[in-house]
């Protein structure tokens, strides 16, 4: 018997004892499995493809059921996505199943964003299930699902190659999610050229390093078919809901006047290997691929992002505990010190302002000092002239007085004069 | 491959206390999603095929399980767990944990890989020698509860790597209590160590040597442990309901003959010309398979054949959470603490639906929203201080331009006084002098006729 995983991980220093009678620990995959059926189980299918490619109608056809509304129109301004939930049950199986279709996809004039929306939804739901899985009380177990285990990416049957928007798309969604490109309405295709395009898309996604999903073949009950389904992708596939009665049997099929396209035929075209694979065979390596590899990838990213790293690298334990210490440590820190770098960014300002206005205070000073100079210096002008002209108006007084004086004298003198010779005339008129 | 389902099996089901929840039918599941609708199938799509792709898968990784054994020695644990599961787990070569008694209670813990039926099961017995077998038995838990919570650190560390793979899952699925039969009721010891080891491991307990008690005495002694199990409230593990009827019935057997009481046994014996496992007495055979001896067989379907998927998932989903949230919320509280921030620490004290992660984003919010606040407020005081000071400046500036304006127009005054005084001066100076002149003018002539007269001699 094949080493189990398990068996493996135990290294070789493990021992292997016979058995002397029936133990009965054979029944655990039963076990499981019993737990698993009662839990019930969940499935998320993520549909990208233009609009009218007939992603609804495969659907339908693969879960022989009519699921949703109307089709939707080419008006779309921007790529939606509308997601739908059932609960179907199969003998005792209950499957709740999750279809994620995208409106409007490819309708655009400018297509550059297309795939943001579809990343997006899909980065939320691995987001969703990382906060749960993170939270101090959790109930992991009991969640529900909505990661996208698979996407099935519709390629136009133009018959030619993959469209430049496909190949952005997928280069986006191949490390998310678990692509299986089918070519749909594969009926307008002819048997040459499908092999033609199946080649062309194939080389194409490889030379642009598209990793698209490929069957496991680990498994020795499965690796024969998987491997040769694996040669055959991308599934092309046709999509009918409408039944035609062929010989006895009402079959699904599409009518043509030149003959009738049969559904589940397998040489009209590939549905029922993409139904054998995407859910008889493989839904739950979907499922676990969709866990342990993008879901791991997304996480890792994430705690990176963040700033988590493991503290070494395999050898030594990594306390959770220690870096959630240092991590909040190290936050609050960041957080203080932003706030410091802010109060110092203020007192510098205040700093600055206040010399600003210290500055101009002092010019304004130095202005009316020098006025006040300027001032002072006409006053003293004004004061010396004043002094001048009370000089000359003192001197001129002076003068006056003096000349004054001197007239007065003179008057007198005079007076006298002509008294004397008023005098000596008396005196003389006497003789 | 057909798809073998048989209902039942392990549903993680309800205990009261901290991290427990109650899930025993689907539809309480169904319930709290929305909006589902149901469909119905018109023709075989396939995924009832799923059981067997998990089964495939399961058999391909292969199964694991971790069962520990604990008791005082010489109560039968290493023949018990040979006679479990058929092998020489314990032998000559590998002696149990009666034959290995060290002075200090150890926990030691050997694998084994067994095979049956295309499923590999890797086994680890964990046994704890030296367990009450001192004079002083006080805290011979403690190295058990040490080592039962070390693997679930080590589960815990392994699953919060940012680069993980498989992890190994070690933790303890399950611990088998051997009870001495002594026929009164439980020990000290007995009851001590299941209080506190009940809610970090699914316990069950067992009558061990129970070829030593009749059936009356094992009745009665079963009775008084259960009395005593439930006036302790210790909570052993409990058997998932199931919505098969005979699964219950099964189960409920199974819950009236509780603790079971067990027989074990390394040697084969013939009787009436059958190969059975049993203890060979002068007065008859005890036979470790037959149910009428002891329950062995019950406790081997049960622990192995039915229930040992339901032992890992309530270690999984109830003690492995307990230990869980205990542990990060003792961080988140911590950290917390430290910065004393307290406001705060109401909000994180219901840790519940909170991730760490997310704390540190609200947390984070926060700060940026006061830092924000803080802003503003200090923005605001800046411009009004600057409003203030530059207002003031205004004002002196206005009142300097102001008394300078005066002080001009009391100059121009003075000025203007000035040139008016001298204009009145240089009138009257000019005026005067004239005048002088004029009066100048007149003496000369004056002068000049008393010259003349003079002359002519006017006088007689």
């Amino acid at each position: 018997m094949a080493a189990t995983e398990i068996a493996r991980q135990a290294g070789e220093g493990v021992r292997s004892l016979p058995l002397s009678g029936h133990v009965g620990f054979d029944s655990m995959p039963d076990q499981l499995v019993n737990k698993s059926v009662s839990h019930g189980f969940c499935f998320n299918i993520l549909c990208v493809g233009e609009t009218g490619l007939g992603k609804s109608t495969l659907m339908d056809t693969l879960f022989n059921t009519k699921f949703e509304g109307e089709p939707n129109s080419h008006s779309q301004p921007g790529v939606q996505l509308k997601s739908n939930s059932y609960e179907l049950q199969e003998s005792s199986v209950r499957l709740k199943l999750t279809v994620v279709n995208t409106v409007g996809f490819g309708d655009q004039i400018n297509k550059e964003e297309s795939y943001k929306p579809i990343v997006e939804f899909i980065d939320a739901q691995f987001e969703a299930y990382l906060q749960e899985e993170l939270k101090i009380k959790r109930t992991l177990h009991n969640y529900h699902d909505t990661r996208i285990h698979t996407c099935l990416y519709f390629i136009a049957p133009t018959g030619h190659s993959l469209k430049s928007l496909d190949l952005v798309t997928m280069k986006k969604l191949d490390s998310k999610v678990n692509i299986i490109p089918i070519i749909a309405k594969s009926d307008a295709i002819s048997k040459s050229e499908l092999t033609k395009f199946k080649i062309k898309i194939t080389s194409e996604l490889v030379s642009n390093g598209v990793q698209i999903y490929q069957f496991p073949t680990d498994d020795e009950t499965v690796a024969e078919i998987n491997s040769t389904m694996n040669a055959h992708l991308p599934f092309a596939v046709i999509g009918s809901t409408e039944e035609v009665k062929i010989g006895n049997k009402m079959m699904k099929a599409r009518q043509y006047p030149w003959g009738t396209v049969q559904v589940e035929n397998e040489s009209h075209c590939d549905f029922v290997k993409l139904r054998e694979m995407l859910i008889r065979v493989n839904m739950e390596d979907l499922r676990e691929q969709t866990h342990t590899r993008h879901y791991e990838l997304y996480r890792r990213c994430k705690l990176e992002e963040m700033g988590f790293k493991d503290t070494d690298p395999d050898s030594k334990p990594f306390s959770l505990q220690e870096t959630y210490e240092a991590k909040r440590n190290e936050f609050m820190g960041e957080l203080q010190k932003k706030e410091e770098e802010m109060r110092q960014m203020f007192v510098q300002r205040v700093k600055e302002k206040e010399a600003e206005l210290k500055e101009a205070e002092k010019e304004l000073h130095e202005k009316f000092d020098r006025l006040k100079k300027l001032h002072q210096e006409e006053k003293k002008k004004l004061e010396d002239k004043k002094k001048v002209l009370d000089d000359e108006v003192n001197s001129f007084k002076q003068r006056k007085t003096a000349a004054e004086l001197l007239q007065s004298q003179a008057q007198q003198a005079g007076g006298s004069q002509t008294l004397k010779r008023e005098k000596e005339r008396k005196n003389s008129g006497f003789l | 491959m057909s798809v073998r389902v048989k209902v039942g099996g392990g549903v993680p089901r309800e205990r009261d206390g901290e991290c427990r929840f109650a899930i025993h039918r689907q539809e309480k599941r169904l319930g709290t999603v929305a909006p589902w609708q149901q469909k119905n199938l018109e023709g075989y799509v396939g995924f009832a095929n799923l059981p067997n792709q998990v089964y495939r898968k399961s058999v391909k990784r292969g199964f694991e399980f971790t069962l520990m054994v604990v008791g005082e020695s010489g109560l039968g644990k290493s023949t018990l767990i040979n006679s479990l599961f058929l092998t020489d787990l314990y032998s000559s070569e590998y002696p149990g944990p009666s034959h290995r008694i060290k002075k200090t209670v150890q926990v030691e813990q050997s694998k084994v890989l067994i095979k049956e039926g295309g499923v590999q099961l890797l086994l680890t017995i964990v046994d704890t020698p030296g367990f009450g077998d001192a004079v002083d038995n006080s805290n011979c838990w403690q190295p058990v509860i040490d080592h039962i919570d070390s693997k679930f650190e080590d589960y815990l560390n392994a699953e919060s790597r940012v680069n993980r793979r498989q992890m190994p899952d070690n933790r303890v699925h399950c611990c088998l209590y051997f009870i001495a039969p002594s026929g009164h009721g439980l020990k000290p010891l007995d009851i001590e160590f299941m209080k506190r080891l009940h809610e970090k491991v699914n316990i069950i307990p067992l009558i061990a040597k129970a070829d030593t008690l009749t059936p009356e005495e094992c009745q009665q002694f079963k009775k008084q442990i259960m009395k005593e199990i439930q006036d302790h409230k210790i909570k052993i593990y409990e058997f998932p309901e199931t919505d098969d009827e005979e699964e219950s019935k099964i189960v409920k057997k199974i819950k009236d003959r509780l603790p079971l009481a067990v027989v074990g046994s390394n040697t084969i014996i013939e009787v009436n010309g059958k190969r059975v496992r049993g203890r060979q007495y002068p007065w008859g055979v005890a036979e470790v398979e037959n149910g009428e001896h002891c329950d062995f067989t019950i406790l081997r379907n049960m622990l192995i054949r039915t229930h040992m998927q339901d032992l890992k998932d309530v270690t999984n989903n109830v003690h492995y959470e307990n230990y869980r949230s205990r542990k990060l919320a003792a961080v988140t509280y911590n950290g917390v603490d430290n910065n004393k921030n307290k406001g705060q620490l109401t909000k994180y004290d219901t840790v519940e639906g909170i991730s760490p992660l997310a704390q540190m984003e609200e947390e984070r919010r926060e700060h940026v929203a006061k830092m924000k606040k803080m802003e503003m407020e200090m923005e605001q005081v800046f411009e009004m201080k600057v409003k203030e000071k530059i207002q003031k400046l205004k004002d002196s500036e206005t009142e300097l331009q102001r008394r300078h304006e005066q002080m001009k127009k009391n100059l121009e005054a003075q000025h203007k006084e000035l040139e008016e005084k001298r204009r009145q001066y240089e009138e009257e100076k000019a005026s005067w002098e004239n005048q002088q002149r004029m009066l100048e003018q007149q003496k000369l002539d004056a002068s000049r006729t008393l010259e003349k007269n003079k002359k002519k001699g006017k006088i007689f």
